[in-house]
Parts: C-alpha cells; structure tokens; sequence
C-alpha cells in the first residue's frame, strides 16, 4: 500500500492517492486534499463532508450521492456546483474515504 | 537506510485525475426504445453513472421508451418474464393470470431492496445531475401526446436530426 505526504504528514493511500486509514484523516489533511484537486472548503463542502464522515462510520460505506441527498438531506444539484464534474468521488476523496461502490 | 526514508520523503503526492480542469469533452447518447421495467433501468443507471463521471448525458425516449417519462405511465412500467428464459420460471405457467404482476412486484422488491429508485425519482436524479431528456417527435405524432403530458425534467420533442446533431461526436447507446 502506498503512502503520501499530506500536509506534512505521512498517510496510507491507495494506488489513485484515496486515503485508506479513517482515522488519519482531519480538517488540516481534508483541505490539503481539497486543495490537490482545486476546491476552495467552504462551511458548505464541510458540512457535506461531515455527513460522509459520519455515515461511513455507522454504514461502513462511503454515501452514494442519492444517499447524500436523500438521507443527508442536501441537495443534489448543489452537490454538482460544490464538487464539479464528478462530485461522489471528489467528496469521498476529500472526506479520506474510499470511492463509493454503488451504482446509483 | 537513509536513501529508503529519502525515497519516502521524496515521493510525490498521488492525487486522483479530479481536478476541475481534467473536461475530457466526453459526451454520452442514451436512446431507450422499450417501456419494460428490466428495460428501463439500464439507460438510467448507465446515464445516471456517466453524470457522476463528468460526462455530458443526452437521453432520447422513442418508441415504446415513452412509457419512461409519460406522466400516469412512468410509475406503473411492468416486468413481462413471457419469453425470458434467463427468469428461469417454467414456460409453462407464463400464461397464468397475475404472472406479470408478480414478477413485477417482485423486481420492484429486488430493486428497492439495492436502494435504487424508481423511474420517476431516478429521472429527477438524472436531471437534477445536469442529465438532458429528449422526447422523439415521431412517437409524440404517434401517440398524440404532447409535451404536458410528459415528465416535467424533458427538455423537449425534437426529431430524430435534431438529436443526432445535438449528440455530435457522442458515443452512443441504444436500449
């Protein structure tokens, strides 16, 4: 498994750089993340974040965008403007989670 | 020793192809001709996936794939097992009354069971996702159905031409 330096620090990732250790991931780490793939964090993206991290924690997966919507309650176009082009895998990119493996 | 930690220190940081900037310009045509459930799914699963990849998505409903977005039709599309041997229920009692109802309701179990939407909901997935809904004007003529009376997310009736030039160096698929 290969590891990165992310804001200073050494993390486990995976072979497309997606961080694969839960708990080393934290807001400093996030937005270096962020920052690699051109989004500016705002309360917006982190609340959206938030949301991942936590239903990762209980679901043990990474929220597909329908569950973001629908259980997160946030808004699937506005998902489309926060994380553009590919929004699902920017944000489990972002949150240190692995991309999701739902279809839909 | 030192050179193995150098190498670490040095390593460059792997960041996934997501940038903002990373517009390959892929386009995707998606032309669903049939009003089956089982038919309906792939166009938009396939349409809803292209969406989440970046990828511009065009969705033109002709034929019997009306059935997907006319309002009063679009929540009631059925599963036919007659003639499917892949069901792998007997031939046999395919003609039976309520065969279609319960392998409709059975599919619909299956499917809500992988939390997938139903038609409608996933159609507003689509188009809440930046996906385009195009009617065929032929199958409107045919049908005499007008743009009231489909799905709210379709953009318009446009004739096979206007889809094609619309799709411009697209790949395509047709269900």
């Amino acid at each position: 498994m290969p590891t990165t330096t992310i804001s200073g620090r050494e993390v486990s990732v995976d072979d497309e750089g997606f961080m694969t250790e839960y708990d080393q991931w934290d807001e400093t780490r996030a937005a270096a993340l962020a920052a690699a793939i051109e989004i500016e964090m705002t309360d917006e993206h982190w609340r959206v974040i938030h949301f991942l991290r936590d239903d990762f924690k209980v679901q043990g997966e990474t929220p597909t965008i329908r569950r973001i919507t629908n259980t997160g309650g946030f808004d699937t176009k506005q998902m489309f403007v926060l994380f553009p082009k590919k929004p699902a895998k920017k944000m489990a990119y972002i949150a240190g989670l692995p991309k999701p493996h739902g279809c839909v | 020793m030192t050179m193995a930690s150098e190498v670490i220190e040095t390593q460059e940081t792997i960041i996934p192809a997501l940038e903002r900037h990373e517009e390959s310009g892929r386009k995707l045509a998606i032309i669903c001709s049939k009003g089956n459930l089982d038919m309906a799914y792939p166009g938009l699963i396939l349409g809803n996936a292209a969406l989440g990849e970046g990828v511009e998505v065009h969705m033109f409903f002709t034929f019997w794939g009306f059935e997907m977005i006319t309002k009063g039709r679009m929540e009631h599309l059925k599963f036919v097992p007659m003639g499917n041997p892949a069901t792998h229920i007997p031939q046999a009692l395919m003609p039976m009354p309520g065969m279609t109802a319960m392998a409709t309701k059975m599919m619909k179990k299956s499917i809500a069971d992988l939390d997938v939407p139903e038609v409608p909901e996933f159609l507003d997935l689509i188009t809440a996702s930046g996906g385009h809904l195009w009617a065929c004007q032929m199958s409107a003529d045919m049908n005499h159905v007008t743009i009231d009376d489909l799905y709210d997310g379709v953009e318009g009736i446009i004739n096979a031409g206007a889809f094609i030039e619309l799709t411009e160096g697209a790949q395509v698929i047709f269900i």
